[in-house]
């Protein structure tokens, strides 16, 4: 039934793609929100107290207008879950494609998408190796996506440490984000990797930031008050409010090595999940 | 303070720190725009004018979004727009050390929230384009705002809110990790 020959199912993850990705612009997820309205409240620096009132109304006249919360729409990373029944092919990463070429025009995304060297821009947000496509098994057929904006990208770190440094794996995330200041448009969620290969870890990272982050674990919450405690606030202004949240994942890794990434996400912590449904 | 185009001297009496609302036309100018302004010439008057960092989303003529870029990618293109008259750059995340001395005497930093794009959109209305060979981010947008709330992130006496909080933040990651093995083999 699930045949991904059958060009309805290619056409639904198309139209699963495209919308989750308008979700995603135009709608922060509820713990996204709730985190945000809760360091509003509590913030007493005046500056940022402004800082985060600001950002909240832009997120009401986000949802009104139905446009992007940021003019950074990002460039699309996209996870999909395949349940046994989908075989994965080359026609899967074109269906893919096709919704982030759709989500361009419609939604309306900037085209961010660029070759590395010659800078020329596409114009419909794909391109060599772009999107970003992780696949993994699971239940259902879904797609989960998670525009990644630059101002945040570009502050994210990894480190090879030594395998006795595992102590200073949090003194190497807060100084990701003392180095990072004002620029990653705090207050922003930091995704950590920890272990598995140099690559894996950066792609730990980034899986992170798809945890809710309303919740946070004893060694998470020390890192994460730690960071808070510099006093960069939104925006770089100064405050209370640096991190909503430290979201870490881990992996075994060799003996002799302690890959450590840190991806940085602004407050926009823009994800949404669309289960793949054929229209019936 | 509310703020309107052209500025001129009013600027001078602003503190980092403080809240003000700017109305009237701004430019839009990331980095390939300050590469070609220097190459061609600042296509508009640059007297007093304000120069925002920001690539929008533009369709149909209108500006769906539109909120501040990282100013820091400017830092070295930035003196000769000052030298033009500029009064204002609105950005995010601060400049360096050298344009806050750029500044003084003649110019300020104006830090609009970033990632506030829908809400920026909502008080501008688009009025022109330069450069649209560059591309939607990149062109130089003709913008008119009004009343775009902004905080001083730099003063035209060399105070810079940025640096100040930077400086606290170094003292007390210091604080906090002073006694711990750095993790750099």
């Amino acid at each position: 039934m699930n045949n991904p020959a059958d060009s309805s199912l290619l056409d639904a993850l198309t139209r699963a793609t495209c919308r989750a990705l308008r979700q995603a612009e135009i709608e922060l997820p509820p713990d996204v929100l709730e985190t945000l309205e809760r360091a509003a409240a509590a913030e007493e620096n005046a500056v940022a107290a402004r800082e985060l009132s600001t950002i909240l109304e832009n997120i009401a006249i986000a949802r009104e207008r139905n446009v992007p919360i940021c003019q950074d729409t990002g460039v699309p990373v996209i996870y999909l879950t395949l349940p046994p029944d989908v075989p994965l092919t080359p026609a899967l990463y074109e269906a893919v494609r096709e919704g982030v070429r759709r989500a361009t025009s419609v939604v309306p995304l900037r085209p961010n998408v660029v070759d590395p060297l010659t800078r020329s821009n596409t114009g419909d947000n794909t391109g060599a190796g772009m999107p970003a496509i992780h696949i993994s098994p699971g239940d259902r057929f879904e797609v989960t996506v998670l525009p990644k904006g630059a101002g945040s990208e570009n502050a994210s770190r990894i480190g090879m440490l030594l395998p006795s440094q595992a102590a200073d794996i949090p003194r190497f995330v807060v100084e990701s984000v003392l180095i990072a200041g004002g620029k990653p448009c705090p207050p922003i969620v930091v995704g950590v990797g920890i272990g598995g290969t140099f690559d894996m870890a950066a792609a730990l990272a980034k899986e992170a930031l798809l945890e809710p982050i309303n919740v946070m674990d004893d060694y998470e919450t020390g890192i994460c008050e730690t960071i808070n405690r510099l006093g960069i606030g939104p925006m770089g202004l100064g405050g209370a409010t640096t991190a909503l949240a430290v979201k870490v994942k881990r992996a075994d890794c060799h003996t002799a090595s302690l890959p450590v990434a840190v991806n940085i996400q602004c407050w926009a912590c823009r994800r949404a999940t669309v289960p793949v449904e054929v229209d019936r | 303070m509310n703020l309107s185009t052209p500025l001129g001297d009013e600027v001078l009496s602003l503190r980092a720190g403080d809240r003000v609302t700017l109305s009237g036309t701004i430019y839009t100018a990331r980095d390939e725009a300050h590469l070609r302004m220097l190459e061609e010439g600042i296509p508009f008057d640059p007297k007093g004018a304000v120069i925002y960092h920001c690539g929008p989303v533009v369709q149909d003529n209108r500006i769906v979004v539109a909120g501040p870029t990282t100013s820091a990618r400017m830092n070295a293109l930035t003196g000769f727009v000052l030298d033009a008259g500029v009064r204002a750059l609105i950005g995010k995340g601060g400049m360096s050390g050298e344009v806050a001395q750029e500044l003084r005497g003649r110019a300020v930093y104006l830090a609009f929230t970033g990632g506030c794009a829908a809400l920026a959109a909502a008080r501008m209305r688009l009025a022109g384009v330069y450069f649209e060979d560059l591309g939607m981010a990149e062109a130089v947008w003709v913008i008119e705002v009004d009343e775009l709330p902004l905080t001083v992130g730099i003063d035209a006496h060399g105070g810079d809110l940025f640096e100040a909080v930077r400086t606290k933040a170094k003292t007390q990651f210091n604080r906090e990790f002073n006694n711990e093995s750095g993790y750099v083999p």
